[in-house]
């Protein structure tokens, strides 16, 4: 191995490990993490929300062919949400537009993010995994308002 | 070593022939469903004009005979070319025979199938949606076909070895052999999902599967898969490219250790795909993320060898300066045209690696998974290096084996541009609509792209838009490409059959370390075993204890399970 090579296998050495150390200080500095196993919570097949604290709240989602409900959610600036999500069918993905919020809604399966709507605005979530023959038209959205009495969801498709 | 003639047999002459003929027509269906679905995606057409059904039946075409099929033939025909010729032996044509039969038979079931409608699951095939059984029945034909042919090669290898010892493997065989190992150790979980769980649940013989169990075996398989794709394509980047370009091979020792890296690191990385699953717990997600991070290494190193080759090429053309030699390569040389499909491949392949580190690095996954970015990535590695390599390898082969000069050099020479202008303006568009929130799998001319829907979404149009001109641009640059293909194929041959001998590009290498410690597979496969026992035992529990209740099957067309 000469000098060159073993300069570009150290750099490259290097760069991964910068990297890696990026994700690490993200995880644990930043605390942001993926989606990791849930064992304490009851499988669930309706959706529901409700409040946990002065801006907590917790949203129990469950995804089908082809809506996801609840449909729309409305809540007030600042509120920090604990999502589970499930499918009641088949496989289906959840995305919220401009959140780093990213779960697979998998049937027999319940998978959990915490997600905070720190700015007012309609966020989409759009079904991300191939559903069906409809899936294009699985999608819902969090409304975000400044000023907000109740905070409610509305089921049914968009 | 090289430039050296070896004369096949007639058997295995169009044994090679056929299973480079055969895909490229299915190929041909496959491509022509992908530049469909940029014009389904952008709301052109709302059903397919001359196949029938809808995006996605077109899109599971377009996945499985381009990503599977196509890419299967090539690596077991290649490797039916190449390591006879490394090895100077003859295959056992009927054992060759009976595998590619195996394959066209499972393939053309499999492509029948998802063309009446009747599979339209995606490439994936991910439950509990449910495909017709010989969907099922046809992959399985076609990879136990692929493992045939790869057994065939191994008695002539230890043969080989018997006869030469001390000498080094040549690197192709080394590479050849990578390339199957890595297969047939993925190939054996999807083994597991489909003939235990998929085809038994489609034909009702057992009522509900679980759904993430699949999932997880399908992605130990769907990770390797695509080194499985990548290596056939880095073992002519090793060991042709240089010598087409002009020079040598870098570090032969460097090529032996990416193979035997990928060998080690292919496998236990598959729940990178399943950063956003439930079920599984995020630490060992967390680690299938580090062996990610340690399989770039070989491409990292391959990188470097593969321009240090070529520098040294164009060096001896008398190239000035530091990057001078980058002026002195063949790209535009009509009798060179295999260079071409190599140095697109790499130029392409630079974006592919940074993105592929992209989707790799853990919580990062958030902002792109299962959005058109992954698609965007995954055109830039296994739609553009690996296919412009394989298209590239397909025309040689074709020329060699039915001894044929190659029709329409200057088409074949020029299609990679044309295909990798197209390439880099889609992959721009599908990248930067995925980081708005575009998913993939989705036919968005029927909703997000319809400014009549209340789903329209007006800033993702621009970019749609970018995929329709990139895909109609690669859609050209394939149509020269088989234009010269086909011409070749039907065109007279050079000879008499009899006087007939192949002879392909083999690159010297320019440093030749001895690298004993690289020169046996079994130490690199008890490693690989051992990896991924301790990385998926793991994730296979969790799946297990945090999974309930099981899933019937399920039809695309409606919410109500089949039964």
């Amino acid at each position: 191995m000469d000098n060159s090579e073993k300069l570009a296998l150290g750099l490259s050495g290097f760069l991964l490990v910068l990297f890696f150390g990026a994700i690490m200080y993200a995880a644990v500095a930043k605390d942001i993490d993926v989606p990791t196993c849930i064992t304490d919570m009851e499988p669930f097949v309706t959706d529901t929300l409700f409040q946990t604290g002065p801006d907590t709240y917790e949203l129990q989602m469950v995804a089908r062919m082809w809506a996801f409900q609840p449909s729309t959610v409305r809540l007030p600036v600042g509120s920090t949400v604990d999502l589970y999500v499930t499918s009641q069918d088949i496989m289906h993905g959840f995305k919220v537009e401009e959140h780093n919020v990213n779960l697979m809604a998998i049937p027999g399966a319940i998978n959990y993010m915490r997600v905070t709507f720190n700015k007012p605005g309609e966020f989409m979530y759009a079904c991300h995994e191939f559903c069906g023959a409809a899936h294009h038209t699985m999608a819902g959205r969090f409304i975000i308002e400044e000023r907000l009495d109740e905070p409610e969801i509305i089921g049914g498709t968009l | 070593m090289s430039d050296y003639t070896f004369r096949f047999s007639k058997s295995e002459k169009r044994l090679v022939a056929v299973l480079i003929i055969i895909p490229m027509v299915l190929l041909f269906i496959g491509v022509y469903g992908g530049l469909m679905q940029t014009l389904f995606r952008a709301g052109i057409i709302q059903s397919d004009p001359f196949v029938g059904g809808d995006y996605y039946k077109g899109l599971t075409f377009h996945g499985v005979l381009n990503a599977i099929v196509f890419t299967t033939f090539f690596a077991v025909a290649f490797g039916n070319a190449i390591i006879p010729y490394s090895l100077k032996k003859n295959l056992n044509a009927t054992i060759a025979w009976v595998a590619g039969i195996l394959m066209l038979v499972g393939s053309v079931v499999a492509a029948i199938v998802i063309l009446i409608g009747e599979a339209t699951v995606l490439y994936t095939f991910y439950p509990p949606l449910k495909a017709h059984p010989l969907f099922y029945i046809g992959l399985t034909l076609l990879v136990v076909g692929s493992w045939v042919a790869s057994a065939n090669w191994v008695p002539m290898y230890l043969q080989w070895r018997k006869e030469n010892e001390g000498k080094k493997t040549p690197l192709a065989v080394v590479g050849m052999f990578t390339t199957f190992i890595v297969w047939f150790i993925a190939t054996l979980a999807v083994a597991v999902e489909i003939l235990f769980m998929l085809l038994p649940w489609s034909l009702g013989w057992i009522d509900e599967i679980n759904v993430m169990l699949a999932r997880t075996l399908f992605w130990f398989f769907g990770h390797p898969l695509v080194y499985f794709w990548l290596l056939p394509a880095y073992v002519m980047y090793y060991v042709f490219m240089p010598k087409m370009a002009g020079g040598k091979l870098y570090s032969d020792m460097a090529g032996r250790l990416v193979f035997m890296m990928f060998i080690v690191f292919s496998v236990p990385v598959g729940t990178h795909h399943q950063y956003m699953d439930p079920a599984i717990s995020s630490q060992w997600k967390l680690l299938h993320g580090i062996f990610t991070f340690a399989v770039a290494l070989p491409s990292l190193i391959t990188a470097f060898t593969l321009a240090a080759s070529l520098e040294y090429a164009g060096r001896l053309k008398g190239s000035k300066g530091l990057f001078g030699w980058m002026g002195k390569l063949p790209y535009f040389k009509k009798e060179n045209w295999f260079f071409a499909y190599m140095i697109t491949g790499l130029i392409i392949f630079i974006f592919g690696g940074i993105g592929g580190i992209i989707n790799a690095s853990y919580q990062m996954n958030t902002v792109v998974h299962n959005t058109a970015w992954v698609p965007g990535h995954f055109h830039l590695t296994v739609a553009g290096p690996v296919m412009l390599a394989f298209l590239g390898g397909s025309l040689y082969l074709v020329g060699q084996f039915l001894n044929k000069e190659v029709r329409l050099k200057a088409w074949a020479m020029l299609s990679p541009y044309v295909y990798t202008i197209g390439l880099l303006i889609m992959s721009y568009g599908l990248k930067i609509g995925g980081l708005m929130g575009m998913p993939r799998r989705t036919n968005t001319g029927a909703s997000y792209a319809n400014p009549d829907s209340v789903l329209y979404q007006a800033d993702w149009i621009p970019y749609i838009d970018l995929t329709v001109i990139g895909g109609s641009i690669m859609f050209v640059g394939i149509v020269m490409y088989i234009i010269s293909f086909f011409t070749t194929v039907f065109s007279k041959s050079k000879g008499s059959e009899e006087d007939a001998v192949v002879t392909f590009p083999i690159s010297e290498p320019l440093h030749d370390e001895p690298a004993t410690w690289l020169r046996n597979f079994k130490p690199y496969i008890i490693i690989a075993i051992i990896l991924i026992v301790l990385s998926y035992t793991p994730v296979i529990y969790d799946v297990l204890q945090a999974t309930y209740g099981g899933s019937p099957p399920f039809s695309p067309d409606s919410p109500v399970p089949l039964r």
